[in-house]
């Protein structure tokens, strides 16, 4: 028997998805019963309450959360969130119900064994609810209270090896996709730059002095399958400098429809699509038409290839990305808060993605655009708010880099070209007698 | 590094100092709020002295989850919107 009744809810259950609510009440059911004799440290009914205190939001048709509070764990600023109910009267169970972020692991890899423990200790210090994964992609745990906080971080730090993720004015918890681990595609390792950076930068992932939030997200391919070009302040995109490798026996294959060669390694074979057909789903589709198929033999103006993986998509076994890997950085990536959302803006074309060195090309991007925003950045601006607000040119200054085409997104609109002093020859200071030897007052 | 915040205790009075000086009308604080008070520092060496003074429970932080702000310890609101009474 619910503890609530939850009118508004159950209708959320009636659709053909499956229902958050429906897990809610099965977890609620699951704590009632405690068939496996679990000592609760936080109230047996709290996903009750929290299926209660959502159905009176639904009824008045606004939030009885608030948020935000000093709970956390000593010395860090980031990886708890504060939650409060402002019903506690009535929603005793979620009275204190804050989130913890724990950090997933590179490439989402878990062994059963660790998720296991995580839900044990979560369904004996909190309410056993989950969020796997939140939209900056660590494992969200959702309900404790402030004395089982500092609790479940032990745990997580000394038993499980594990550290909680970012939140609040940090650098976020880094993503990544998979990688080398398992993709063909990749052309650098995400988990070994993800692992190195989040390694790197503790400090900046625990103890919060940026102006806002800034995220880190690392795509081995241009397929880019985390979306790093739109999640994230910085983007890390793989990619390659020479050509794409063409085998055209393959190609042939393709051309020829052989059963073992299916268009898209076969993700589509669900349905007749009929015969494939390479001028019409490649050539016709490549972006900046850089392909002809002639005399049997497919040629690609690399030149002119924008990577936007397409062609190799569709004939996995025919094209294979370039040898000479590394990544793309792109900046400013945000939600619609402020101007509306933006995606990461071209920054760096290529960089080499060199363990040996530590990495240290990309660091020290990433450390003179911190430097910048730290210094120009207003509280609460993102990166690509700054980048509007001083222009992506102030951005290629603050990094050293020499502009490009690439960093061109339109012709100019504005006609007036603003001179510093250090480009022009002699700077502002003149010589007036020399002038004046010429031109009369 | 200026003087001022080399010098732990000197650092730590004028942090206090200051926001003690502003908390009739506020608690909270941005981390570059704390530039006014070492005007001649880079941010990177004023936050290893701002994390010093959380670690030894001087200042701590205040998170909405999204932003964080900082506050004298135990001072103002503990939980919830900055503003509330």
């Amino acid at each position: 028997m619910a503890k609530h009744e939850t009118p508004f809810l159950d209708q959320l259950e009636s659709g053909p998805w499956p229902s958050f609510v429906s897990d809610l009440k099965q977890q609620a059911e699951v704590r009632a019963k405690n068939e496996e004799g679990v000592e609760f440290q936080i109230p047996q009914d709290c996903v009750d309450d929290l299926l209660g205190v959502l159905e009176l939001s639904y009824k008045h048709g606004r939030t009885h959360w608030k948020h935000g509070g000093i709970v956390g764990v000593f010395g860090y600023g980031g990886g708890v969130i504060g939650r409060y109910c402002d019903q506690p009267k009535m929603f005793p169970g979620v009275e204190h119900f804050h989130t913890m972020r724990v950090a997933q692991p590179a490439g989402k890899y878990y062994t059963t064994d660790y998720l296991r423990k995580l839900t044990k200790l979560w369904d004996f210090r909190g309410s056993g609810v989950t969020n796997m994964h939140g939209a900056t992609g660590d494992i969200i745990l959702l309900g404790t209270t402030t004395p089982q906080l500092e609790e479940v971080f032990w745990t997580l730090t000394h038993d499980y090896n594990q550290d909680l993720g970012g939140s609040g004015s940090n650098l976020r918890t880094p993503a990544d996709c998979l990688g080398s681990s398992r993709c063909e595609y990749a052309c650098y390792d995400t988990q070994a730059l993800c692992h190195f950076l989040t390694n790197e930068y503790q400090d900046e992932l625990h103890r919060p002095a940026f102006p806002y939030k800034f995220k880190f997200k690392f795509d081995a391919c241009p397929n880019c399958c985390v979306a790093s070009i739109a999640r994230s302040d910085m983007s890390f995109i793989g990619t390659w400098k020479d050509n794409i490798r063409i085998d055209q026996d393959a190609v042939n294959k393709y051309v020829e429809n052989d059963a073992a060669y299916p268009s898209n390694a076969g993700a589509h074979k669900g349905r007749d699509w009929g015969p494939f057909d390479l001028e019409k789903e490649v050539l016709a589709l490549c972006p900046t038409g850089c392909m002809k198929f002639e005399n049997k033999k497919l040629a690609i103006d690399d030149a002119n290839c924008t990577r936007c993986m397409h062609c190799i998509n569709v004939m996995p076994r025919a094209l294979k990305v370039g040898k000479d890997t590394g990544c793309s950085i792109l900046c400013g990536a945000k939600a619609p808060i402020l101007d509306g959302a933006q995606m990461g803006s071209l920054l760096v074309p290529f960089v080499e993605v060199n363990a040996d060195n530590d990495y240290e090309a990309i660091t020290e991007v990433i450390e003179n655009i911190w430097d910048w925003w730290m210094e120009e950045g207003k509280n609460r601006e993102r990166l690509g708010e700054l980048i509007m607000r001083q222009g992506f040119q102030k951005l290629l200054e603050v990094t050293g880099i020499k502009a490009i085409p690439q960093h061109v997104s339109y012709p100019r609109s504005n006609p007036y070209i603003f001179w510093k002093e250090d480009e022009v020859e002699g700077g502002w200071d003149r010589d007036v007698e020399e002038y004046r030897k010429h031109h009369l007052r | 590094m200026s003087e001022l915040l080399d010098n732990k205790e000197a650092a730590t009075k004028a942090v206090v100092d200051w926001m003690t000086k502003k908390s009739k009308n506020k608690t909270k604080f941005y981390f570059k709020d704390f530039y006014k008070v070492f005007p001649d520092d880079k941010p990177r060496l004023i936050k290893k002295v701002i994390t010093k003074m959380v670690q030894e429970e001087v200042l701590e932080y205040w998170s909405s989850g999204s932003t964080t702000m900082y506050g004298l310890k135990g001072g103002g609101i503990q939980h919830s919107s900055e503003g509330e009474e």
